[in-house]
């Protein structure tokens, strides 16, 4: 890389709008957004996660919004519903399901709006075949994503399975540890997602039930003020054109035509995709104050991870250190653009690395262990799934064990 | 990591986008030479010098600015005709994205889908993209990097091109007229103009036999 982008920066070079500093229809004055982020100021407020969702799209000058229920989305969905009976969001409707509401949502996109969907579990994946489809038009729809769980026996239990099934979608995927993340990551998703050297879809991950439906303190902004308008004219394809790509290209593809350019061009396509979720990391390193947080990095044991396993590492730190063990923290904020670097840099000096993770196959650790040369020294685990907690104790048993300290069984 | 060099080609059988070697791509008032993150001013000599050192420079406009979809498109397509006349560099018109079957001419239009065949059929050595939606450029510009010996650059309106061996970003009626200005002034210099006698198209309309042009 030829040139580093420095966190402390802090500032992003966003799309100017004509409208900023004017009105909204709700009065709500359109800001800056290094301005909205950074120089607003904020109220403290103790909100459920689904709240602290409605609170943010409160402010992003959404244009449309498309609902369908499933467990932990519902309530967040339907709160959202009150924005729109409010004025604050330009159409909200239910789609026939979550494959219905995806493909509504990339017709509004295409037609220029700026647009958000919630979903989980099982809806994840019954929309899945849209998520790819978005990247490759290159809308810049953003979903929030309650992780639950997706497999039968049925669970509408927290579960980060569905995360893994999103890797390779070509959308930019956060993964948020607090409702402060999410509040966060949903506003700041909208301006990174819509840069017009990015312009992909971006999925905006919580856990389920840990994040969705408990109470956190939350420092949001005032509703006198929202994001600047998406502005279309500045996307990297043109808008709803029946005759020209990407629309025309999913009524006549040039993959149907059996020759060699056809095959290259549409290869091409797919490397430009992956290209602008590169291209995301300029925008949203300033913008998160990088992509992963580092707390203790030089310690021999370090503990890796996203979401709420982050949290519940925290504690874990905490019970370890009162018996002497001294042991770092690395959150990761975003999954995809994946933090190659910045990940190989914080664990190059650790002995032992522990990756905890709310699902049953750990792929949040084949990330790890992919791009980190000494990779026998990464421990996957702990893991829990289906909607089990993991306490904290798991984690310093799963650490004291690999350490071959005596340890105490805990009783379930 | 190491720099990648976004050098011309053929590359290979399908060569990497620059974004995922971890080029990164210019703030306002830079440009970026082969990767390489240069001012402004820098580019444009340099883009400048590559046009008159070509055999058979060209202009790519891109539908942004072949149709008149507001004031400044208009002004932009005027700005860019003058650029052509400096050279003299020719023009070929990118004016849809729509694949063309059973083939296009590559005569007289370029597409994103298969410019090579435009990049062949011409001889063209260097080139430059102006007014093509940033999606439909980069997807040019890796497929030309792949199989061509062109150099390629992008007049791109938004954040640039990593994926051109040349590129400045928000171009400007006026980022136009400079371009222009710097082959101006290197001709002034004594700079002579490389490229190959030309005829803009294969058939001159009557209408501007007519009038003599």
């Amino acid at each position: 890389m030829n040139k580093k982008v420095i966190p402390e920066d802090r500032k992003i070079i966003s799309s100017t709008h004509v409208k900023i500093g004017q009105k909204n229809q709700k009065d709500q004055v359109h800001t800056e957004p290094n301005e909205f982020f950074y120089g607003v100021e904020r109220i403290t407020k103790f909100f459920t996660g689904s709240e602290v969702i409605q609170s943010a799209i409160k402010v992003s000058h959404c244009d449309v919004m498309v609902a369908y229920p499933i467990t932990p989305q519902s309530e967040a969905a339907a709160l959202i519903g009150e924005l729109f009976a409010d004025g604050y969001i330009g159409d909200y409707f239910r789609g026939e399901s979550e494959f219905a509401v995806m493909g509504q949502c990339a017709g509004a996109a295409f037609g220029g709006a700026r647009v958000f969907t919630t979903t989980a579990g099982p809806g994840t994946l019954r929309a899945m075949e849209n998520f790819p489809m978005w990247a490759g038009s290159r809308l810049p729809i953003q979903v929030c994503v309650t992780c639950r769980g997706v497999n039968s026996p049925l669970s509408i239990q927290p579960d980060t399975l569905e995360m893994s099934y999103l890797l390779e979608t070509g959308m930019l995927i956060w993964h948020a540890e607090t409702a402060q993340d999410l509040y966060d990551f949903i506003l700041k998703g909208f301006i990174v997602a819509e840069q017009p050297d990015v312009h992909v879809p971006i999925a905006v991950c919580c856990d389920g039930f840990f994040v969705t439906h408990t109470k956190d303190t939350v420092d949001i902004l005032p509703d006198d003020v929202c994001l600047p308008p998406y502005d279309p004219y500045k996307s990297p394809v043109p808008c709803m054109d029946m005759e020209c790509p990407p629309v025309r290209m999913m009524r006549d593809p040039f993959i149907m035509k059996s020759n060699y350019i056809h095959y290259a061009t549409h290869a091409s396509w797919q490397q430009e995709i992956h290209a602008a979720v590169e291209r995301s990391r300029k925008h949203t390193i300033p913008f998160l104050d990088g992509l992963i947080d580092i707390e203790n990095g030089d310690r021999d044991i370090l503990i890796i991870g996203s979401g709420t396993a982050v949290s519940q590492s925290r504690e874990a730190i905490r019970l370890l250190e009162l018996e002497g063990i001294k042991v770092g923290l690395i959150k990761i904020k975003t999954i995809r653009p994946f933090p190659h670097e910045e990940v190989r840099e914080a664990l190059k000096n650790a002995k032992t690395v522990f990756v905890p993770e709310f699902n049953i196959v750990g792929w949040l650790a084949r990330e790890i262990k992919a791009i980190v040369p000494d990779n026998d020294k990464i421990i996957a685990g702990p893991h829990v799934a289906g909607g089990m907690t993991m306490p904290s104790e798991v984690i310093v048993v799963e650490v004291k064990t690999a350490l071959g300290l005596n340890v105490e069984k805990i009783k379930m | 990591m190491d720099l990648y060099k976004v050098s011309p080609g053929p590359e290979s059988f399908l060569p990497p986008a620059a974004a995922k070697m971890g080029n990164v791509l210019p703030d306002p008032g830079q440009g970026h030479i082969g990767g390489t993150i240069v001012p402004e001013e820098e580019a444009m000599e340099m883009a400048a010098r590559k046009f008159l050192e070509g055999k058979v420079p060209t202009i790519f406009p891109g539908p942004l600015v072949l149709w008149h979809w507001n004031e400044k498109a208009a002004k932009k397509a005027k700005a860019i005709r003058a650029l052509a006349d400096a050279g003299p560099f020719r023009l070929i018109p990118m004016a849809d994205y729509r694949p063309k079957y059973p083939k296009i001419n590559p005569e007289v239009e370029i597409n994103p889908n298969h410019p090579n065949l435009t990049i062949w059929h011409n001889e063209i050595d260097v080139c430059i993209f102006v007014g093509v939606h940033c999606h439909q450029a980069n997807l040019s510009l890796k497929i030309i990097r792949g199989g061509t010996d062109c150099y390629t650059m992008a007049m791109c309106a938004q954040a640039g091109h990593e994926d051109a061996c040349l590129s400045f970003r928000d171009a400007t009626v006026e980022k136009i007229e400079r371009l222009t200005w710097w082959v101006n002034k290197l001709k002034a210099e004594g700079v002579k103009s490389q490229a190959k006698e030309f005829t803009q198209f294969k058939h001159i309309p009557k209408w501007r036999e007519a009038e003599g042009n």
